[in-house]
């Protein structure tokens, strides 16, 4: 049997894309703010485009912050967050100085960039990750593979451990993280041709 | 390293595709989704879809357009064209739009971009800058198909943009639209200096020489164009061409 997968929407940003994404691999993943369909998933992911506390608020009154902490932290369902999904799994983030789901030891800064001519905030582009980790996610895909960014914070983990890939916009920051059952990725991997799909396809194939 | 984006630039009137010159006389070139397929092949870094009508109208850019294009496009794009409130915005996210773009409704209502990228995020929200030269020759911000001048000086305009919350500006000079002689270097470089956003320079490029032209002269985050990715030439054959890896490697080293 094939694994249920369900992409959480909680009003968030262009889930769209990455419905499509997955269903061109053949895997027609469920899209919901539902807690019994969140409950019945296999793996699950959080996309998001938007405000950091805005997106947590949303989940509260959903009433999916439970079930998620439920769904990774007991019973360690494999997650993908994708871009402000991979920030809401930190500890917290200066945009609103809101507090996320603290699954990952790792907080989410604002771009601090000195030379402002030529590195624009948002980062926003096809831009090289470096990986730092085996990983089942990273099968298949070559070191400095371009992904799409778009993004005004950026993820930074408190244990090197965590890291999984690195980009550099003037500063380092953390691309990508993996703990345990725990995936983010700050790029768009539904936004980035065969190596956005080659990740999709492993995370589909843990 | 982070590359800058090379961007086709497609604009829609009555949901075909058309390309104008200096923002008039506009040239049937085909059916959008065609071209997304082709782009897709090409593996273009984005694209940007503009109806030019919508404004003029009172309408917006085709929702169901929208949702064929999220359907068929492999990479990012971002729409404009009439939009004005944030349910219109909601809808497009929805239908696949990564980016949004605004115009006419941020030179109106500056105070809309600013609810806008609270909303959304302010990389969601883009605002193009239309610019052409009023009768005494001053650099002023144009809406409606360049038919309308505002007060802004362009410059303030794009400051002001920014201090709203805008996350990228498209800055396109009216005068070189169509004309496959180059970008109009100086304007651009003007705003680029002074914005810490991502300015993307639209208006003028015939050829991957003035992309390269371009970014030699300011680092902008996005070269956009119509006419050098619909044309063979200057003699205006249409032929959906983007440059290879190898060919973008020459335009940003």
């Amino acid at each position: 049997m094939r694994a249920k997968i369900v992409i959480v929407d909680y009003g968030m940003g262009n889930i769209q894309s990455v419905f499509r994404k997955f269903s061109l691999l053949g895997i027609t993943p469920l899209v919901s703010n539902d807690v019994s369909v969140i409950k019945s998933a296999d793996k699950l992911v959080l996309p998001g485009v938007g405000h950091f506390s805005n997106a947590m608020e949303n989940l509260k009154t959903l009433g999916l912050y439970d079930i998620l902490n439920d769904s990774v932290l007991i019973r360690k369902k494999p997650i993908l967050g994708i871009c402000l999904g991979m920030q809401l799994m930190t500890n917290l983030s200066e945009e609103g100085d809101a507090v996320g789901f603290g699954w990952v030891d790792a907080k989410v800064k604002k771009f601090r960039i000195n030379n402002t001519l030529e590195f624009k905030v948002p980062h926003v582009g096809w831009n090289q990750v470096e990986i730092k980790k085996e990983s089942m996610l990273m099968t298949g895909i070559d070191n400095l593979s371009e992904f799409y960014f778009v993004h005004a914070y950026v993820c930074k983990c408190n244990n090197e451990a965590d890291v999984l890939n690195v980009s550099n916009y003037e500063m380092e920051f953390d691309s990508a993280f993996e703990r345990d059952n725990i995936f983010g990725v700050q790029y768009h991997p539904e936004k980035s041709f065969e190596v956005g799909k080659t990740l999709i396809n492993n995370f589909i194939q843990l | 390293m982070l590359r800058p984006r090379i961007i086709p630039v497609l604009l829609l009137k009555n949901n075909c595709l058309v390309k104008s010159v200096k923002f008039k006389n506009h040239a049937y070139i085909g059916d959008p989704l065609n071209a997304v397929k082709l782009y897709n092949d090409l593996k273009a870094d984005e694209l940007v879809f503009l109806d030019i009508n919508a404004t003029k109208n009172g309408t917006v850019v085709s929702f169901d357009l929208v949702k064929e294009i999220g359907e068929e496009a492999n990479m990012p794009f971002s729409v404009g064209g009439g939009i004005n409130s944030l349910t219109q915005i909601e809808t497009l996210i929805k239908a696949g739009a990564e980016r949004i773009i605004i115009g006419n409704e941020a030179a109106v209502n500056p105070e809309f971009i600013g609810t806008a990228a609270k909303a959304f995020g302010s990389s969601t929200i883009t605002v193009c800058i239309d610019v052409k030269k009023n009768l005494f020759g001053k650099e002023l911000v144009y809406t409606l198909n360049g038919k309308k001048a505002h007060k802004y000086n362009v410059l303030d305009f794009a400051k002001l943009m920014v201090q709203k919350g805008v996350g990228e500006l498209i800055v396109q000079s009216i005068e070189r639209d169509g004309i496959m002689k180059g970008y109009d270097k100086a304007l651009v470089k003007i705003i680029s200096d002074e914005v810490t956003v991502p300015v993307v320079a639209l208006g003028g490029a015939g050829s991957y020489a003035h992309l390269k032209d371009m970014y030699g002269f300011c680092k902008v985050r996005g070269l956009g164009s119509g006419s050098s990715f619909i044309y063979q030439s200057e003699m205006k054959g249409v032929l959906i061409n983007y440059p290879t890896p190898q060919e973008k490697i020459t335009i940003y080293e």
